[in-house]
């Protein structure tokens, strides 16, 4: 009863953020470049990118860490851009965890209230609740160093958590853990974030873990915000050539657009042609995903439908993945990706043979330039 | 990485005051000394005609001389204790470890004074070892004969700065390398020729280039030995007989100054880049093997005589302590615990000085020590590395010159209300004991802060604690260990300490330990008590040193793994 009022007053509490054209540099190096992001109360929303691209950097940014950027910080309207970190009120979790190894799990949680000079009965009681829902109150005696990496964990996010910080702010969290327990700790957070409706800032390099959990994703590379959207967004539909090729597996070739009897025709350098639903005139990239193609031996049945559009090459791989089964044909010099979905005793084709692929024009992207 | 460079007032305010206080206390004295020196003393020109009348005296050319041989012979002898110890230990399996740590603590917890008239009694003309050598082969070996009783006694000090740089950098040289030079055919002589040699020398002439600073500047042992024929002799019976105006204690504090930098500048440019503590991370080293049984009793035989070596000075000194009346024989007459009742006695203010100043000064060293650490890996001030740089440079200045400086500087400055000059002041010991070990602090907080992790600070921030209460909840008590080595290290060097404050105790009732031990063993009489105060020293410093050893184990055990983990990524 008292566990979902606090949870109520939290969500109260729990804002947007919006960050207007932020940039930063060590030094010379810029490693920011004129990132504008909204982000809203509630969501859980994740910075993707490479190692790098410069998400730790933004996310410390906005806890107040690192060098000054310039442009702007709003936390729910009021801006931080200038405030210290002990006055913006957000939760960070850091990598590593940053457990302070001279205090116990209860200090540790209690700290925040500490400095917040609160009376020590609602500090008991908060402390309490936050190891309650974390689930470790009865390891609160013990050091850091006695706990393991999941339980550490666990403490890291109960001592930002007690403090009902405005926004959460998560820096690779999971990185640490091994693979079972990263599932695991990366469903308990988005439990915790949702009982808490807190707006979250989660940062990862692994896409699967941003799709899984994020209800929005701005993707990164080089500093640069790449496109911002949900996990589907992103996948189904990038805005440019990175975001194709870093969520998920892309086929790309280059060419250019022209219209022909009134609809865009893409062609390549190679002679390789797509007739599209739409697309740019001009220089131009179109992307496709291999499961998306379908496989068949030369001159077999033809699939995917009226519509579907036929390329002739010659299998120079074949990976079998279990669920799937994955090929590389050579197409007139470009290399293509096939996903065929595997059964029990299909038949395969051997690398040398030539192939047919088919595939439907509205699975194609075509990104300009 | 710094943070924001706004708010950098309080550490600004903070930097200040701490270059104040160096350069009040380190820079200006120094420069004041080096100044007189060069200074005309009637018409306050500058000039030359000191160094000259320095060089066309006798006595001063060959005090020189006499320096620069008894530094440099010691350098040698004390390379001929540490060669075997440090081969010994890095090459055979052999408790090369405990021996060498434990060797290594010796020279910073007595200084070698302390122990110069236990060693005449046991190997002088009449000592112990002459009289049993007389009696059995009819031989007198003059171990303590003039200028070699300083050699004797500083070289069985000093050698561990040698043993220990020398053992880092051989148990540095990888094993693969070796490997590799033998997978080449290289082996014997040749290996140790071209691989071997080469990685060691770098060590070793730190090691060596310390001792020669040590021994060059050294006042205490030749002033108990009695050989005034000395820089450093000369420097302090120049000022404290003749004045502070006369201007030949300046020429020789410039010169020893002058050397004391010329041997740091070399070991820093032997040591560059080769930092052997933190590269050596177990497993490394040469590769050992087991001794068989006549090399294991050859090898024991060795380090037991410079064992026994070694401990001369502490044997000779509880011998002495406990002795009635010890001369002309091999052992005291009788035993008696009289010196130690006399000393606590009559005596005791020595002891209670030296716990009050040496306290003050281990305290005010941690304090300095933090302090500069954190605003220089911590903040972006402008010019913080300049506080790293001078107060590491207290090590190149010798006692006798800060306090000759200092009574230069500080003798017209009249403290206010006790209404006494600031050079005779009981306050300034502690301020100078505090100088001169601010290194060792130092070095011992830089690394205690670089230990902690700046994420943890981070957090702490982050949830709201200011940058002033971080330091307070997180980054001291996580440097707890570090500070408190800092302060035992500064503690125990400082109340052996003996140059600096002989020239500015002022009253006897103002004395600490050391300057008491002086005083005794000037007469026959005095050094039973003079020993027994020796030992207290000891018993005080090892005491302080054991306990924080526990209580640092303690901390690291509790929390090690987990700031390792901090410090991970
Ligand atoms: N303290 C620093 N000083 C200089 N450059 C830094 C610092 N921290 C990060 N960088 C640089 O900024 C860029 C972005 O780093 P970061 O934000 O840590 O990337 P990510 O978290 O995406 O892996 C990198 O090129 C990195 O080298
Ligand atoms: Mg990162």
């Amino acid at each position: 009863m008292s566990q979902t009022q606090s949870a109520a007053q939290r969500a109260t509490q729990s804002t947007d953020v919006t960050i207007e054209n932020l940039s930063l540099s060590f030094g010379t190096t810029e490693v920011l470049k004129g990132i504008d992001l909204t982000i809203g109360r509630g969501e859980f929303f994740t910075f993707l990118g490479p190692s790098g691209s410069g998400k730790s950097t933004l996310l410390r940014a906005i806890a107040g860490f690192g060098p000054r950027p310039s442009g702007r910080i709003l936390i729910g309207g009021e801006e931080v851009t200038r405030l210290p970190p002990w006055k913006r009120n957000l939760g960070m979790v850091f990598q590593s965890y940053a457990l302070w190894p001279h205090m116990t799990v209860r200090r540790n949680v209690a700290f925040g209230l500490e400095e917040r000079k609160l009376p020590r009965e609602e500090i008991r009681r908060r402390v309490e609740a936050a190891l309650e829902l974390v689930g470790l109150l009865d390891l609160a005696e013990r050091r850091p160093s006695q706990l393991s990496g999941g339980q550490q964990q666990r403490v890291a996010l109960a001592r930002t958590i007690v403090v009902e910080p405005r926004v959460l702010l998560l820096d690779e969290p999971l990185s640490n853990l091994d693979a079972n327990l990263r599932v695991q700790m990366r469903r308990e957070i988005l439990d915790l974030q949702r009982k808490l409706s807190l707006t979250t800032i989660f940062v990862t390099h692994d896409q699967e873990e941003a799709n899984t959990t994020s209800d929005r994703i701005a993707v990164l590379n080089d500093g640069v915000l790449q496109q911002v959207g949900s996990p589907v967004e992103l996948y189904d539909r990038p805005a440019n050539l990175f975001v194709a090729g870093f969520l998920g597996t892309a086929n790309v070739l280059e060419g250019r657009v022209e219209a022909q009897a009134g609809r865009p025709l893409f062609r390549t350098a190679d002679g390789i042609e797509v007739p599209l639903i739409e697309g740019p005139d001009g220089p131009c990239s179109i992307v496709f995903r291999p499961q998306n193609l379908v496989i068949v031996a030369e001159g077999g049945e033809p699939a995917g439908g009226a519509g579907a559009v036929k390329l002739s090459g010659v299998v120079r791989h074949r990976e079998f993945l279990g669920s799937i089964i994955r090929y590389a044909v050579e197409v007139a010099g470009n290399v293509i990706l096939v996903d065929d979905s595997h059964q029990r005793g299909q038949v395969t084709l051997d690398a040398g043979e030539p192939a047919d692929l088919f595939f439907n024009p509205d699975e194609v992207v075509a990104l300009a330039g | 990485m710094t943070s924001f460079s706004r708010r950098q007032w309080a550490p600004g305010a903070v930097g200040l005051l701490l270059a104040a206080f160096l350069v009040v206390f380190l820079v200006v004295p120094v420069v004041k000394v080096i100044f007189v020196a060069f200074q005309d003393p009637n018409t306050g020109a500058v000039t030359l005609i000191n160094f000259v009348d320095f060089f066309n005296t006798s006595l001063f050319r060959d005090s020189f001389v006499n320096s620069l041989y008894v530094a440099g012979t010691s350098v040698i002898v004390a390379s001929v204790i540490a060669l075997p110890l440090a081969y010994f230990t890095t090459r055979f399996n052999f408790g090369g470890a405990v021996l060498i740590q434990t060797l290594g603590i010796i020279p910073l917890i007595m200084p070698p004074f302390v122990g110069a008239v236990a060693m005449q009694l046991l190997l002088g003309p009449n000592g112990s070892v002459n009289l049993l050598l007389d009696e059995w082969f009819g031989i007198n070996i003059p171990f303590m004969e003039g200028l070699n009783g300083v050699v004797l006694v500083e070289s069985v000090h000093y050698f561990p700065f040698i043993l220990i740089n020398l053992s880092a950098a051989l148990n540095n040289i990888d094993q693969a390398m070796e490997e590799s030079a033998q997978n080449l055919g290289s082996s014997g002589l040749r290996l140790f020729r071209r691989i071997v040699f080469p990685l060691a020398m770098p060590g070793y002439v730190a090691g060596a280039s310390l001792v020669f600073l040590k021994v060059f500047d050294d006042l205490g042992t030749p002033l108990l030995l009695n050989i005034n024929t000395m820089l450093a002799p000369q420097a302090y019976l120049r000022i404290s007989s003749i004045g502070i105006s006369d201007p030949m204690g300046y020429v020789i504090s410039v010169i020893l100054v002058a050397f004391s930098l010329f041997s740091l500048w070399v070991s820093l440019l032997t040591l560059r880049g080769k930092d052997y503590a933190t590269v050596q991370k177990g497993g490394g080293g040469l590769r050992k093997r087991d001794l068989r049984p006549w090399e294991k009793a050859g090898c024991y035989a060795v380090v037991v005589l410079i064992l026994l070596l070694v401990l001369s000075p502490h044997i000779g000194l509880m011998l002495l302590s406990f002795g009635t009346v010890w001369s002309y024989s091999v052992l005291p007459d009788a035993y008696t615990v009289d010196h130690y009742l006399r000393v606590f006695g009559t005596a005791s203010q020595y002891i209670t000085n030296t716990l009050l100043y040496a306290g003050l000064a281990g305290l005010a060293d941690v304090i300095l020590g933090t302090a500069i650490a954190y605003i220089v890996w911590r903040t972006g001030l402008a010019g913080r590395k300049w506080l790293d740089y001078v107060g590491m440079g207290a090590v190149a200045i010798p006692g006798v010159v800060l306090g000759i400086g200092y009574l230069r500087t500080f003798y017209d400055f009249q403290v206010p209300v006790i209404d006494k000059p600031l050079a005779s002041w009981w306050v300034i010991i502690v301020v100078a004991l505090a100088v001169r070990r601010l290194p060792y602090a130092l070095r011992a907080c830089v690394a205690a802060l670089q230990q902690v992790s700046e994420m943890l600070e981070e957090a702490a921030e982050n949830l709201g604690a200011t940058k002033a209460r971080t330091v307070w909840r997180i980054t001291v008590p996580l440097m707890s260990g570090g500070i408190l080595a800092g302060f035992v290290t500064s503690f125990a060097t400082a109340s052996v300490e003996l140059s600096a404050t002989i020239m500015l105790v002022s009253a006897e009732s103002d004395a600490p330990l050391a300057y008491g031990i002086y005083e005794f063993m000037q007469s026959a009489s005095g050094r039973g008590p003079g020993a027994a105060l020796g030992i207290i020293a000891v018993v005080i410093v090892g005491i302080g040193t054991y306990v924080s050893h526990r209580v640092i184990e303690r901390g690291r055990r509790e929390r090690a793994p987990d700031v390792a983990l901090a410090a991970g990524v």
